[in-house]
Protein backbone atom coordinates (compact mmCIF):
# COMPACT_ATOMS: atom_id res chain seq x y z
CA UNK A 1 0.00 0.00 0.00
CA UNK A 2 1.00 3.83 -0.34
CA UNK A 3 0.29 6.78 2.06
CA UNK A 4 -0.50 9.62 -0.58
CA UNK A 5 -0.25 12.79 1.60
CA UNK A 6 -0.84 16.43 0.49
CA UNK A 7 0.39 19.17 2.43
CA UNK A 8 -0.70 23.01 1.84
CA UNK A 9 -0.14 26.12 3.17
CA UNK A 10 -2.93 27.59 5.31
CA UNK A 11 -5.40 30.12 3.85
CA UNK A 12 -4.26 32.90 6.09
CA UNK A 13 0.00 32.17 5.39
CA UNK A 14 0.75 34.64 2.56
CA UNK A 15 2.32 32.74 0.04
CA UNK A 16 4.55 34.04 -1.96
CA UNK A 17 5.08 31.34 -3.99
CA UNK A 18 2.17 30.68 -5.36
CA UNK A 19 1.65 34.41 -5.70
CA UNK A 20 4.05 34.30 -8.06
CA UNK A 21 3.08 31.30 -10.25
CA UNK A 22 0.07 32.71 -10.98
CA UNK A 23 1.87 35.74 -11.80
CA UNK A 24 3.46 34.21 -14.19
CA UNK A 25 0.52 31.84 -15.60
CA UNK A 26 -1.47 35.31 -16.47
CA UNK A 27 1.73 36.52 -18.05
CA UNK A 28 1.48 33.65 -20.27
CA UNK A 29 -1.90 33.95 -20.94
CA UNK A 30 -3.57 32.08 -19.35
CA UNK A 31 -5.77 35.31 -17.95
CA UNK A 32 -8.69 34.05 -16.03
CA UNK A 33 -6.30 32.05 -13.34
CA UNK A 34 -7.20 33.02 -9.27
CA UNK A 35 -4.82 32.45 -6.41
CA UNK A 36 -2.03 29.95 -7.03
CA UNK A 37 -1.30 27.42 -3.58
CA UNK A 38 1.75 25.49 -3.80
CA UNK A 39 2.33 22.93 -2.10
CA UNK A 40 3.59 19.50 -1.15
CA UNK A 41 2.85 15.89 -2.08
CA UNK A 42 5.06 12.77 -0.64
CA UNK A 43 4.45 9.32 -0.96
CA UNK A 44 5.01 6.91 1.50
CA UNK A 45 5.19 3.31 1.12
CA UNK A 46 3.62 0.90 3.64
CA UNK A 47 4.40 -2.84 4.14
CA UNK A 48 1.35 -5.85 5.18
CA UNK A 49 -2.52 -4.23 4.40
CA UNK A 50 -3.89 -2.87 7.57
CA UNK A 51 -5.05 0.10 6.56
CA UNK A 52 -7.51 1.24 9.43
CA UNK A 53 -3.83 1.10 11.37
CA UNK A 54 -1.61 3.23 9.27
CA UNK A 55 -3.96 5.69 8.79
CA UNK A 56 -3.80 6.30 12.73
CA UNK A 57 0.24 6.08 12.42
CA UNK A 58 0.05 8.61 9.13
CA UNK A 59 -2.23 10.93 10.97
CA UNK A 60 0.07 11.00 13.61
CA UNK A 61 3.09 11.47 11.57
CA UNK A 62 1.39 14.24 9.65
CA UNK A 63 0.46 16.26 13.03
CA UNK A 64 4.11 15.88 14.36
CA UNK A 65 6.58 16.18 11.12
CA UNK A 66 5.30 15.80 8.02
CA UNK A 67 3.40 19.19 8.36
CA UNK A 68 3.41 22.20 10.83
CA UNK A 69 -0.14 22.59 12.27
CA UNK A 70 1.07 26.36 12.52
CA UNK A 71 0.98 27.28 8.74
CA UNK A 72 -0.42 24.39 6.68
CA UNK A 73 -2.95 21.82 6.45
CA UNK A 74 -2.83 18.37 5.16
CA UNK A 75 -4.78 15.45 3.84
CA UNK A 76 -4.08 12.14 2.15
CA UNK A 77 -5.40 8.51 0.97
CA UNK A 78 -4.41 4.78 2.05
CA UNK A 79 -4.72 2.76 -1.05
CA UNK B 1 29.53 30.97 32.44
CA UNK B 2 29.36 27.65 30.81
CA UNK B 3 27.93 27.99 26.76
CA UNK B 4 26.77 24.69 25.03
CA UNK B 5 26.72 25.19 20.66
CA UNK B 6 24.87 22.68 19.12
CA UNK B 7 25.42 21.43 16.12
CA UNK B 8 23.59 19.97 13.46
CA UNK B 9 24.50 18.29 10.23
CA UNK B 10 24.91 21.58 7.96
CA UNK B 11 24.83 24.12 10.89
CA UNK B 12 27.27 26.92 9.95
CA UNK B 13 27.30 29.86 12.40
CA UNK B 14 28.73 27.27 15.42
CA UNK B 15 31.76 28.51 15.37
CA UNK B 16 31.08 31.93 14.93
CA UNK B 17 28.80 31.54 17.49
CA UNK B 18 31.40 29.64 19.12
CA UNK B 19 33.64 32.86 19.11
CA UNK B 20 31.37 35.01 20.33
CA UNK B 21 30.74 33.68 23.42
CA UNK B 22 34.17 32.25 24.02
CA UNK B 23 37.03 35.00 22.13
CA UNK B 24 35.39 37.65 22.64
CA UNK B 25 32.78 37.41 25.94
CA UNK B 26 35.53 35.34 27.08
CA UNK B 27 33.59 32.62 28.64
CA UNK B 28 34.17 28.86 28.36
CA UNK B 29 32.56 27.48 25.73
CA UNK B 30 31.62 23.81 23.68
CA UNK B 31 30.29 22.31 20.69
CA UNK B 32 27.49 20.00 21.54
CA UNK B 33 26.83 17.44 18.80
CA UNK B 34 23.08 16.77 18.09
CA UNK B 35 23.56 13.05 19.10
CA UNK B 36 24.30 13.79 22.63
CA UNK B 37 21.70 13.40 25.10
CA UNK B 38 22.88 15.79 28.03
CA UNK B 39 22.97 19.47 28.62
CA UNK B 40 24.81 18.69 32.32
CA UNK B 41 27.74 20.89 33.35
CA UNK B 42 26.07 23.86 30.89
CA UNK B 43 24.52 27.50 31.79
CA UNK B 44 23.17 28.57 28.54
CA UNK B 45 22.25 26.52 25.43
CA UNK B 46 22.72 28.55 21.63
CA UNK B 47 21.38 26.51 18.45
CA UNK B 48 23.09 28.60 15.78
CA UNK B 49 22.30 29.48 12.31
CA UNK B 50 22.62 27.27 9.46
CA UNK B 51 20.68 24.98 7.76
CA UNK B 52 19.81 21.84 9.61
CA UNK B 53 19.81 18.50 7.55
CA UNK B 54 18.91 20.56 4.02
CA UNK B 55 16.21 22.64 5.16
CA UNK B 56 14.23 19.09 3.85
CA UNK B 57 10.75 19.38 4.34
CA UNK B 58 10.55 22.68 6.33
CA UNK B 59 13.48 24.45 8.24
CA UNK B 60 14.05 23.00 11.48
CA UNK B 61 11.61 20.17 10.91
CA UNK B 62 13.77 17.45 11.45
CA UNK B 63 16.37 18.85 13.80
CA UNK B 64 13.54 19.34 16.06
CA UNK B 65 13.88 15.04 16.42
CA UNK B 66 17.23 15.09 16.66
CA UNK B 67 18.22 13.40 20.29
CA UNK B 68 19.65 16.73 21.84
CA UNK B 69 16.60 18.41 21.47
CA UNK B 70 14.65 16.71 24.72
CA UNK B 71 18.12 18.13 26.56
CA UNK B 72 17.50 21.14 25.30
CA UNK B 73 13.65 20.57 26.32
CA UNK B 74 14.53 19.90 29.98
CA UNK B 75 17.29 22.73 30.29
CA UNK B 76 14.64 24.99 29.28
CA UNK B 77 12.51 23.48 31.50
CA UNK B 78 14.40 24.06 34.66
CA UNK B 79 14.63 28.04 33.66
CA UNK B 80 18.15 27.59 31.90
CA UNK B 81 18.50 30.33 28.78
CA UNK B 82 18.16 29.01 25.32
CA UNK B 83 18.98 31.18 22.17
CA UNK B 84 18.23 30.32 18.85
CA UNK B 85 19.79 32.24 15.90
CA UNK B 86 18.45 31.82 12.58
CA UNK B 87 18.09 28.35 11.89
CA UNK B 88 17.70 27.87 15.35
CA UNK B 89 14.72 29.94 15.49
CA UNK B 90 13.15 27.80 13.10
CA UNK B 91 14.29 24.86 14.87
CA UNK B 92 12.88 25.87 18.29
CA UNK B 93 9.43 26.95 16.42
CA UNK B 94 9.40 23.87 14.95
CA UNK B 95 9.67 22.70 18.21
CA UNK B 96 7.10 24.42 19.98
CA UNK B 97 9.27 25.63 22.11
CA UNK B 98 8.94 29.56 20.89
CA UNK B 99 5.22 30.18 19.15
CA UNK B 100 4.88 30.56 15.23
CA UNK B 101 6.80 29.82 12.37
CA UNK B 102 9.10 30.89 9.86
CA UNK B 103 7.96 31.11 6.10
CA UNK B 104 9.53 31.81 3.09
CA UNK B 105 9.97 35.66 2.86
CA UNK B 106 7.41 37.25 0.79
CA UNK B 107 10.04 38.86 -1.58
CA UNK B 108 11.13 34.93 -1.99
CA UNK B 109 14.73 36.22 -2.43
CA UNK B 110 17.82 35.46 0.32
CA UNK B 111 18.34 38.44 2.18
CA UNK B 112 21.92 39.15 3.46
CA UNK B 113 22.01 42.24 4.70
CA UNK B 114 22.09 44.72 8.15
CA UNK B 115 18.98 45.75 9.10
CA UNK B 116 17.18 47.84 12.01
CA UNK B 117 16.43 45.76 15.18
CA UNK B 118 14.19 47.45 18.10
CA UNK B 119 14.27 45.96 21.38
CA UNK B 120 11.06 45.94 22.55
CA UNK B 121 11.46 44.17 26.32
CA UNK B 122 14.21 44.98 27.84
CA UNK B 123 13.64 42.28 31.11
CA UNK B 124 14.82 39.40 29.76
CA UNK B 125 17.49 37.18 29.85
CA UNK B 126 18.53 38.27 26.07
CA UNK B 127 17.84 41.93 26.44
CA UNK B 128 18.91 43.43 30.12
CA UNK B 129 21.55 44.93 28.86
CA UNK B 130 20.34 46.70 26.01
CA UNK B 131 19.58 50.53 26.69
CA UNK B 132 16.09 51.71 26.68
CA UNK B 133 15.98 53.13 22.67
CA UNK B 134 19.08 51.63 21.29
CA UNK B 135 18.92 50.73 17.87
CA UNK B 136 20.72 47.51 17.15
CA UNK B 137 22.51 47.10 13.24
CA UNK B 138 22.72 43.52 13.11
CA UNK B 139 22.92 41.24 9.83
CA UNK B 140 20.79 38.77 8.34
CA UNK B 141 20.99 35.78 6.22
CA UNK B 142 18.12 33.97 5.47
CA UNK B 143 15.21 33.04 2.28
CA UNK B 144 12.32 31.79 4.99
CA UNK B 145 12.47 34.26 7.66
CA UNK B 146 9.23 35.75 7.62
CA UNK B 147 7.42 35.37 11.17
CA UNK B 148 3.81 34.04 10.80
CA UNK B 149 1.21 33.54 13.48
CA UNK B 150 -2.12 33.58 13.72
CA UNK B 151 -3.78 36.69 14.96
CA UNK B 152 -4.88 35.21 18.71
CA UNK B 153 -0.95 34.40 19.07
CA UNK B 154 -0.18 37.58 18.08
CA UNK B 155 -2.35 39.65 19.97
CA UNK B 156 -0.89 37.16 22.77
CA UNK B 157 3.03 37.53 21.99
CA UNK B 158 2.41 41.55 21.83
CA UNK B 159 -0.05 41.37 25.46
CA UNK B 160 2.61 39.47 27.21
CA UNK B 161 5.79 41.30 25.91
CA UNK B 162 6.77 38.30 24.37
CA UNK B 163 8.08 39.96 21.17
CA UNK B 164 11.55 40.97 22.01
CA UNK B 165 13.11 42.66 18.61
CA UNK B 166 11.39 44.30 15.36
CA UNK B 167 12.76 45.45 12.13
CA UNK B 168 12.63 49.09 12.02
CA UNK B 169 14.72 52.08 10.63
CA UNK B 170 17.53 53.51 11.72
CA UNK B 171 15.00 55.99 13.54
CA UNK B 172 13.88 52.96 15.22
CA UNK B 173 10.50 53.31 13.33
CA UNK B 174 8.68 49.85 12.56
CA UNK B 175 7.88 50.79 8.60
CA UNK B 176 7.21 48.17 5.93
CA UNK B 177 10.38 49.42 4.05
CA UNK B 178 12.49 48.15 7.18
CA UNK B 179 10.83 44.87 7.09
CA UNK B 180 13.19 42.18 5.26
CA UNK B 181 11.01 39.79 4.72
CA UNK B 182 6.99 40.27 5.30
CA UNK B 183 7.18 38.99 9.00
CA UNK B 184 4.05 39.86 10.85
CA UNK B 185 4.58 42.86 12.97
CA UNK B 186 8.14 43.27 11.79
CA UNK B 187 8.89 40.66 14.34
CA UNK B 188 12.83 39.68 14.52
CA UNK B 189 12.33 37.69 17.35
CA UNK B 190 10.10 36.62 20.11
CA UNK B 191 10.38 35.23 23.83
CA UNK B 192 8.65 32.47 25.33
CA UNK B 193 6.07 32.90 27.90
CA UNK B 194 8.51 31.90 30.80
CA UNK B 195 11.10 34.25 29.27
CA UNK B 196 14.07 31.68 28.91
CA UNK B 197 13.72 30.71 25.69
CA UNK B 198 14.07 33.43 22.61
CA UNK B 199 14.88 33.04 18.90
CA UNK B 200 16.13 35.48 16.65
CA UNK B 201 16.54 35.41 12.58
CA UNK B 202 19.29 38.05 12.88
CA UNK B 203 22.87 37.24 13.80
CA UNK B 204 24.46 38.54 16.80
CA UNK B 205 27.04 36.80 16.18
CA UNK B 206 28.16 37.92 13.00
CA UNK B 207 28.07 41.49 14.86
CA UNK B 208 29.97 40.89 17.91
CA UNK B 209 32.91 42.60 17.06
CA UNK B 210 34.21 46.09 15.68
CA UNK B 211 36.28 44.58 13.04
CA UNK B 212 32.81 42.89 12.11
CA UNK B 213 31.19 46.09 11.07
CA UNK B 214 29.36 45.84 14.40
CA UNK B 215 29.41 45.46 17.63
CA UNK B 216 25.65 45.73 18.68
CA UNK B 217 25.12 41.89 18.79
CA UNK B 218 27.83 41.49 22.04
CA UNK B 219 24.96 43.29 23.96
CA UNK B 220 23.08 40.03 23.66
CA UNK B 221 25.31 37.67 25.11
CA UNK B 222 26.61 40.57 27.52
CA UNK B 223 22.85 40.46 28.49
CA UNK B 224 23.02 36.53 28.95
CA UNK B 225 26.41 37.04 30.89
CA UNK B 226 25.12 39.54 32.99
CA UNK B 227 21.66 37.76 33.73
CA UNK B 228 23.96 34.42 34.83
CA UNK B 229 25.99 36.89 37.55
CA UNK B 230 23.03 38.00 38.62
CA UNK B 231 21.55 34.71 39.39
CA UNK B 232 25.09 33.54 41.06
CA UNK B 233 25.13 36.38 43.40
CA UNK B 234 21.49 35.98 44.64
CA UNK B 235 22.21 32.19 45.18
CA UNK B 236 25.53 33.00 46.75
Amino acid sequence: MKAKIIVTPKQAVVDPQGKSVQNALQYMGYKDVGAVHVGKYLEIELPGADKEAWRRQIDDACLKILSNPVIEDYRFEIE
Amino acid sequence: MNFAVLQFPASNCDQDALHAVKGVLGQSARFVWHKENSLAGFDAVIIPGGFSYGDYLRTGAIARYSPIMQAVRDFAAQGGPVLGICNGFQILCEAGMLPGALVRNRSLQFRCEHVFLKTAAPDTPFTGKIAAGKILRIPIAHGEGCYFADEAALENLQNNGQILWQYCDAQGELTERANPNGSLRNIAGVCNAARNVAGLMPHPERASEAILGSADGLLIFQSLLAWFENRMAKAA
